[in-house]
Formats: structure tokens, sequence, C-alpha cells
């Protein structure tokens, strides 16, 4: 039973979007209900994941044979960092569905459907240990995505959706013709498999192969996260999606990105990865400064949150092209701290828009006298966000910089600056919001908005302080990844040189 | 005359075909047989009785369909070996048949709407089967001739059915025109070939090249013209201007045929000539399909781009799906050919459904502008959610048959070192991306306009629309049993050229 427990995760949403489907078009509380209790149910389903032992290798795997020419296999099986993140995203499902509960009142049954397969589409990425079953998954969760952007989105909704559809779209193909060149090369499309072929005979991959190999899964995975200058896409595509867009959009399909760079990218090709490291950590600072300094001139709160998320998610790159071990475990965690508070903070702003709607920071002021419990909540998360210690943003990017400190201090000093900036935008975005004079009525934070908050902020406080839960499991998984000799930084070089340890060279 | 190859079962002296001869032919009888019934029903029925002739055609069809099946059970060669049924010709006859079905099953209820005559119709679709069933199953080269001509004639005819229609006629005469004279090169091809080999079967002209290369001018001139007749048929670029001019014309169940049927007939005859004979022997031809290739790609990806009147922009994608199966040719491998036929089964069910799709919604081939689309989504979601699955097939997103045949092909172009045309190819379905998305944009985040009319879905149209939706999540899902057909007949061919 506990062996299936992935293939029941994949298939539970699937179920619920099938029920959606045959439900009446008018009874709008039965199919929220309906969506709600298919996510509740898959995420304590998803519960027991928590419970698995800290091992190398993948756990819970499922291997069917499914096309047989090219063979192509279901095969699944989750790992110290893909299970936290399956658990992120059914913990953050029953929230979106909460946090979609007024808005949108048209449409609905297509809305829930759709974030139910987007759902099946996240899980899927997450687990897929077939490169065409991951590009399946990869590609599925574009296409509820774009509609949800494009149906119940803002404004310019139209031009966000497609622009976020094209951009995907564009990276992913290079990414299936690299697919397809690794499958001529080892014959197979089983992940494990391929690596273990690659590992035995390196002569299968050349190093200029390797090199543009490399780029087209780089680009398809950087578009994801999003690395700068690849960003573009996201400050519209977050700005124009409905709340519950916009928090899986941030606390999910950015994931994706950064978990390919680490599941694919960093084992499959070594040598590149090591050569391409500074250039790629450059571009992830940039991202980190600039992502900061947009939010500091930012009038819109959305856009603030996602030019936030660029510059958090630069971190989590930072960290991935450290090659040290508490670099990669600290992008982990950050990835997951990521999903906890920007959640948040989407599922936040949506509140404010719901109640004045506008976006604009301009348009609130004073919002803590009528309407004290969003402004605490508020509070707690912009603070989690901005790398509070105690709460989860400090431990992803406290050890992100020491990983980075490690393989290169130079790097350093302008990515705390993103942390002093981040604490900066955020808390002056909390002033100009909740502080001052109140700029007119606004209700304060109802029981289902704190049901959606509360489990967020209990997340942020876990994982600031009893990170234990998360790290031994991480760290055995980014261990596995950086075991190729070629790719991992010792640490030893900088201890030394700071004379805090004593090797005896 | 020098004979190649002696005569199949029968002696020279035997005139009479046997049995078993005429059960390889018997789906193109049947076919023929059937379609002449319905014009002979035709006069005597009472215009209320009239789509009776529909079920009437469609049984011809199933039993068609049958009838390929037994042949396949006793295949062989039939007619002088001037017919071979073999894998291939079996999986393109069952493919023809499947369109042809979709096809007649979905125009019931247009031809009703808009007062056309049914039974020639019919009869038209049925004769345009046989001519494309024959095409698939010849290994002669005045027989495949002959098979094209049947198809096409018919489907010049029914380019124009509007008769009182301006467009339909244009599309008629354009389609009419440039179709004979594509032909005519073809049959200059065949001349020249003739003039070389001393015969027409396929099986001469292989043996005649695996002895002697000294004539490989003149028979790689004649390879350029059957490419220019059967490119045309296929609208492969450079030969692809009459495609969205002759769609848009035509009445839109007529187009959704145009656009699967006689192409896929004339990609198999393609496919055969090119796999059979061609590759091993002349270079120059992979460079033709390598820049033909590329080129229909790029005209109709971009060439849909800026597209507003929704069959026009099918018309360039048409080219565009042209463009990625030659990709699979141009890898002149036995996956490659496999990937093709894997393709043009995917494309036909998807085609035909997208543009059945678009003849429900044009009363009249009115509406028939993007804008006449907006807010679909919200007044008929069935028909919508359909139309959905038929452009994301197209556009290549996974599950759908669209995706598998794409990874196919592109499968079996990096396996052949064609990772140029592969990348340009894959870019190619990204763009393509955009012009599918901008129907679905209309389609469900534009509201709709006051005047439209909601009308119901007929009943016909409904189960064919969910049979080719049902057929492009199955090759989408399950795509074993379809590539396992399409790998056999393709191996059929490889042990013809390993035989060499």
């Amino acid at each position: 039973m506990r062996e299936a427990l992935l293939n029941v995760l994949l298939l539970l949403p699937f179920v619920g979007f099938l029920v959606l489907l045959a439900l009446p078009r008018r009874d709008h509380g039965l199919i929220r209900f309906t969506a709600l209790f298919f996510t509740l149910a898959t995420f304590l389903l998803s519960l027991p994941l928590a419970r698995i032992p800290a091992a190398a290798g993948f756990q819970l795997e499922t291997s069917i044979a499914w096309i047989a020419t090219p063979p192509i296999r279901y095969h699944v099986g989750v790992d110290g960092i893909s299970l936290w993140l399956v658990l992120l995203t059914t913990f953050l499902m029953p929230i979106a569905v909460l946090a979609s509960w007024k808005h949108p009142a048209d449409r609905v049954k297509e809305f829930f459907a759709f974030l139910l397969l987007l759902e099946v589409g996240m899980i899927g990425v997450f687990v897929a240990l077939d490169l065409f079953l991951f590009y399946v998954f990869w590609e599925v969760t574009l296409v509820p995505m774009y509609f949800l952007i494009g149906v119940w989105g803002h404004e310019r909704r139209i031009y966000a959706a497609v622009k976020f559809f094209l951009y995907t779209m564009a990276g992913s193909v290079l990414m299936l013709a690299a697919i397809l060149w690794l499958y001529n090369v080892t014959n197979t499309l089983d992940f494990p498999e391929m690596l273990l072929r690659l590992q035995r005979n390196p002569a299968l991959m050349p190093g200029s192969a390797q090199f543009l190999l490399f780029l087209a899964f780089f680009v398809a995975f950087a578009i994801k996260v999003p690395l700068f200058p690849f960003h573009t896409w996201l400050p519209d595509a977050h700005v124009e999606a409905p709340t519950a867009g916009s928090i899986l959009l941030a606390a999910v399909l950015l994931k994706m990105g950064a978990y390919g760079l680490l599941r694919f990218c960093l084992p499959l090709f070594p040598q590149a990865s090591r050569e391409m490291g500074p250039a790629i950590s450059l571009l992830a600072i940039i991202g980190i400064v600039y992502g900061a300094l947009v939010c500091l001139v930012q009038p819109n709160m959305k856009k603030l949150v996602a030019y936030s998320s660029v510059s958090h998610m630069g971190f989590v790159v930072l960290g991935i092209f450290s090659f040290t071990q508490i670099g990669a475990d600290g992008a982990v965690y950050q990835m997951l701290s990521h999903g906890i508070s920007t959640g948040a903070l989407f599922l936040l702003v949506g509140m404010l828009y719901e109640r004045r709607h506008s976006l604009e920071i301009s348009a609130y002021g004073g919002a803590a006298t009528p309407a004290p419990g969003l402004a605490a909540v508020f509070l707690i998360t912009s603070l989690a966000s901005g790398g509070l210690p105690a709460l989860n943003g400090f431990v992803g990017e406290f050890l992100v910089l020491q990983g980075t400190a490690e393989a290169d201090f130079r790097y350093v000093v302008p990515a705390a600056l993103g942390v002093i900036l981040a604490a900066w935008y955020l808390l002056s975005l909390y002033q100009r919001v909740f502080l001052g004079e109140p700029a007119g009525e606004l209700a304060d934070i109802t029981g289902r908005e704190l049901a959606a908050a509360l489990p967020l902020l209990v997340m942020m406080v876990w994982m600031g302080v009893y990170s234990q839960t998360f790290l031994p499991k991480i760290s055995a998984a980014t261990n596995r990844i950086l075991e190729p000799i070629e790719l991992r930084v010792e640490s030893a070089p900088l201890r030394s040189r700071f004379g805090t340890t004593d090797h005896a060279r | 005359m020098w004979n190649p190859l002696p005569y199949g079962r029968g002696s020279v002296l035997q005139t009479m075909p046997d049995s078993v001869q005429l059960l390889r032919i018997l789906p193109e009888v049947l076919l023929s047989v059937f379609g002449t019934l319905v014009m002979v029903l035709d006069a005597v029925a009472s215009e209320r009785r009239k789509h009776w002739l529909g079920i009437l055609s469609l049984a011809g069809i199933y039993g068609a369909a049958v009838a390929a099946l037994a042949a396949y059970a006793n295949s062989g060669p039939a007619f002088h070996d001037m017919i071979a049924v073999d894998a291939a010709a079996t999986f393109f006859r069952l493919l023809l048949l499947a369109i042809g079905f979709l096809v007649v099953l979905g125009s019931m209820s247009y031809l009703k709407r808009d007062h056309l005559p049914q039974g020639e119709y019919y009869a038209l679709v049925l004769f345009s089967l046989a001519g494309q069933g024959l095409m698939v199953s010849s290994v002669e080269l005045i027989m495949i001739f002959l098979g094209l001509e049947i198809s096409s004639l018919s489907t010049y005819v029914l380019a124009g059915y509007r008769r009182d229609d301006a467009r339909s006629g244009e599309s008629a005469l354009k389609y009419f025109f440039l179709g004979s004279f594509a032909t005519a090169f073809l049959l200059y091809g065949v001349a020249l070939i003739y003039g070389e080999v001393g015969s027409t079967k396929l099986a001469a002209v292989r043996q005649f090249l695996a002895k002697d290369t000294s004539g490989g001018t003149l028979l790689a001139v004649a390879a350029g013209l059957l490419f220019v007749g059967l490119g045309f048929k296929v609208s492969a670029a450079p030969f692809q201007i009459w495609t969205p001019d002759v769609y848009q014309g035509a009445p839109s169940p007529v187009a959704a045929f145009l656009s699967t049927g006689p192409k896929a007939a004339a990609f198999a005859v393609l496919l055969r000539v090119s796999f059979t004979v061609l590759t091993p022997s002349i270079s120059a031809w992979n460079w033709v399909l390598w820049m033909s290739a590329l080129l229909s790609m790029t005209i109709g990806n971009f060439g849909a781009l800026v597209q507003t009147n929704v069959k026009r922009l099918l018309g360039y994608s048409s080219i565009a799906h042209a463009g990625y199966i030659l990709v699979a040719f141009a890898s002149r491998t036995e996956i490659g050919a496999a990937a093709a036929m894997f393709y043009l089964a995917a494309y036909g069910f998807m085609n035909v459904g997208a543009f059945l799709v678009v003849s429900h919604l044009s009363a009249g081939e009115q509406h028939v502008t993007l804008d006449d689309y907006a807010g679909l989504g919200r007044r008929q979601p069935a028909l919508a959610a359909l139309l959905a699955i038929f452009l994301l097939s197209l556009v290549g997103i996974p599950l759908t048959g669209g995706f598998f045949g794409k990874f196919y092909i592109f499968r079996a172009a990096i396996n052949a070192d064609l990772i140029g045309l592969a990348v340009l190819g894959l870019l190619n379905s990204a763009v393509a991306a955009y012009y599918y998305l901008k129907i679905l944009v209309v389609v469900y985040m534009h509201e709709p306009r006051d005047d439209s009319r909601v009308e119901p879905l007929p009943a016909g149209l409904a189960v064919t629309l969910v049979l080719a939706a049902a057929a492009v999540f199955l090759l989408g899902i399950f795509p074993g049993t379809a590539l396992d057909f399409a790998t056999r007949s393709a191996a059929g061919w490889s042990t013809v050229l390993s035989a060499r």
C-alpha cells in the first residue's frame, strides 16, 4: 500500500478533476467543497511522505512499462528533495482552494477543475523519473495555468497568459530536443538508468555535445525559475493571474525550474555545469540585486511580490551552482521556504484586493487600524520572506550564503545585499499599506481566510526554528547529486584559509 | 520487354483474376459499388429519406474496412504485380477509411442545414476514397497515377460543391488547374522512368537501380518530377501556394477531407516510392526533402501567424504539418517512415476534428473569422472543449496524438543525425503554438458578441467529434498499437531495401 502512495497522489486529484467535470455547473457550493475535499484528501494522504527515512536513493518507486518503442516507462519515485516539494504542493492546494472561495464567481466549475489538473501536473513533475514522463507532466502544467491566467485573470490577462505559454514552450522544445538526443546515445529514457550508462561510459557524451545539451536543459529551467534575464514573463503572469494562480505559480511552478536544474542539469552534465557555474552564479546575483531594486520602487503590490520572487529564486540558483553541500541544502530549503512565504504573500495581497479591488500600494494606508488581524499576519509573513532569524526565510538564505562563501567568497557580498534590500522593501511595503492614516474602512481577516493563512504561519515558524525536520533528508539527496567527483566543491580550503579547522594536509 | 519479376499467382495468359486477387482489391471494389449505389438511389429517394444515403455510405466504408482487414489476412500481390497488399497498404487503407467515415458522419448535418444535395456528395467521397485506396496499395506507377486521378477528380468537384458560392467555385477551379498541372508533372516523371527502365513497376525500377547506376541523371529528373506531383498533393513547399485558398473556399467538411485524406494517400505514395526505390540511390533526393521540410514548416507556421480566417489559418497550419512529416522523410530510416505514418494518423484525426468544429459554426460558410468564435467557451462549453483538444493536439501538448507524433518524428530526425533540422522543427512548433492559442484565446477569453446564436450540436456531429477526440487521446496515451503497425509496415520496406 505504502509503495503505491505516489500513484495515489497522482490519481486522486485527477479523479477530482473528473468528478468536478461531472458536477452540475450552477451548484457553486458543491463544486467548491468537492475541490476542497479532494485537495485536502490528497494532502492528508501525502503526509506519510514526511516519514520516509533519510536515504540516498529514490524511494516508493513504481516502474511500469508504458510505451514499448521507444521504451517509455511510467517510473515515479521520490528522494529527499522531491518529497518535500510534493508535500509543498499538496499543502498549498487546499489553501489555494480556500483563497478562491469567493473569487472567481464566474465559471467556477472550470476554475477548480483546472486547479486540480494543475495539481496532477505539479506532483507529476516532482515524482517523474522517466524523462519522457517528466516532459509530459512539465507540459501538462502549462495548459491549466494558461487557462487560469487567461480566463480568470485581470485586465491584461490574455497578454500575460500567452506570454507565459510561449516562454515556457520555447524553452521546453529545446529541452525535448536534448532529451531525444540523450535517448539516442543512451538508448533509455529512464533517468536513473540513463545516469548510470553515462557515468559508466563517459565517451557517450563528448564535451562539446555536453555543453549544448546543458544549455538546452538550462534555458528551459532558467525560464521557469526565472533567472535573470529570462524573468520578464513572471511579473506579467503574476500580476494578471487570479490569487490561486499566483500562489501556485510562485510557490510551486517556479520550483519546477530549480528542481530541474538540481535533478537533471547537474547530474547529467557535471562538467558543463561546473564550467558554466560562475556565469550562472553571476546571473543569479544580478537577479537577486535587480529584483530587490525593482521592488523598492514598485507601486503595484503583486508586481512587488513577483520581483521579490526573482530576487529570492536567485538565491536558489546561487546555492545550486555553488556546488557545495551546504549551498545545495540551502537552495532546497530556500525553495520550500519561498514557496511558503511567497505563497502567503500572494494570498494576503489577494485578500486585500478582494476588499478594495486595487493592487496599487497608494490605494491603501493605515489598514492596521481597521484590520489588525490582517496586519499581524502580513507582518509575520513579510518578516519571514525578508529573512528574519527564527522564521523560515533566514535558514535557506543563510545556508546558501554559507555555501557560496565556501565556493567563492566574492559572490557573497552582493548576494548578502539582497537580504538587506529584502528587509527594506518588505517593511516599506508593510508600512505604506498598514501604517499611517487609515484610508477608509477595510474588513478584518475572516475565519475562512485565517484558516488559509494559519497553516502557512505555522510552517514559517516551524521551518524557522526546527530545520532538522527537513534538512537531514535534503542533505542525503543533495549529497548524492554532488557525488560525482567533478561536481563537488569541497569546503575544506576555505576553512583552512581562515584557520577555523586544523587539517593536517 | 524485360520483365523483372515473374507474374503473380496466375499465368500471363490468365485473363480472369482468381478470387484471392479480387479479395485484395475488395475494399476499393466495395467503395465503388456503394458509391454507384448511392448515386442511383439518390435519383429515386425522396428528399426526406436522403439521410439514409449517408448511412448507406457509412455502411460501405465500414464494409470496406472489414474487407481491408480480410485482404491483409491474405496479403500479397495481385493483378500482375500492380497491386500489393502489405502492412503499409493496410495501415493507410484503414486510416483513410476512418477519415472518410468521420467526414461522412460529420457532414450529414452540415449538408442538411445548408440545403446542399446529399447523394452526390457521399458518392464523391466514396469514389475519392476508392482512388486513394488504389494509390496506397499500388506498386506500379500507372496504377498510382490512376488512383490519384480518381481521387483528385472527385475532390475537385467536392471543393466546388457550393455551386452558388463564388469562393467555392474559385476554390475548385484553383484546385483543378494547379492539380492537373501537378499531375502532368507526375505523369512526365513516370514517362521518363519508363523510358529509362522499360517498366513502370516499382520493383523493376529498384532492380534497375541496383544493377546500373549510370542512368542516374535521368532517373533523378524523374524523381524530381514525381516529387513535384506528389508535393503538390501533400502541400509541401514550394508547391503549397494553393492550400489556404482552396481550404478557405471549399465547404468546411470538404476541407476536413482534403486536408487529410488525399494528403495521407499522397504521402503513402511518396513514402513507398522514396523508401523502396529512390532513397537508396539518389543522394540529391535527401537534400530536396530537407529543404522542402524546412520551407514547409516555416512558410506554414509564419503564414498562419497573421491569419484571421480560421479556415485559412488551418490551411497554413496544414502546410506546416506536411513539413513535420517531411522531417521524418528526410531521416531516411525505418523509424522515420514509421514516424511519418503515425503522424499522418494523429494529424488525420485532429485536423478532421478541428475542421468539423469549424463546419458546425459556419452556417452557409459565414462566421469563419476569429471574432465569430468569441465566447464560444461560454456559449457551447462542450464544443469549445473538443475544439481545445484538437488545437492542443495540433500544438503538440503531451497526452495527445499530436505530441507523440512530433516526439516520434523528431526522435527519428535526431537518430538520423539531422539535429539542425530537428531543432529548427521544434522551434517551429513553438511558433505554431501562438496561432493555435490565438483561437483558444478568442474561444475562452473573449466575451461573446450579442448577436451570436447558440446552435445545438447535432447528434451525428457530436459522435464524430467525440470519436475523433478519443482517437487523438488514444494515439497520445496508448500509441503502442498504431506505432507497432506503422513500424511493421516500415520494416516491410526495409527488408525490401536490404534485399537489394
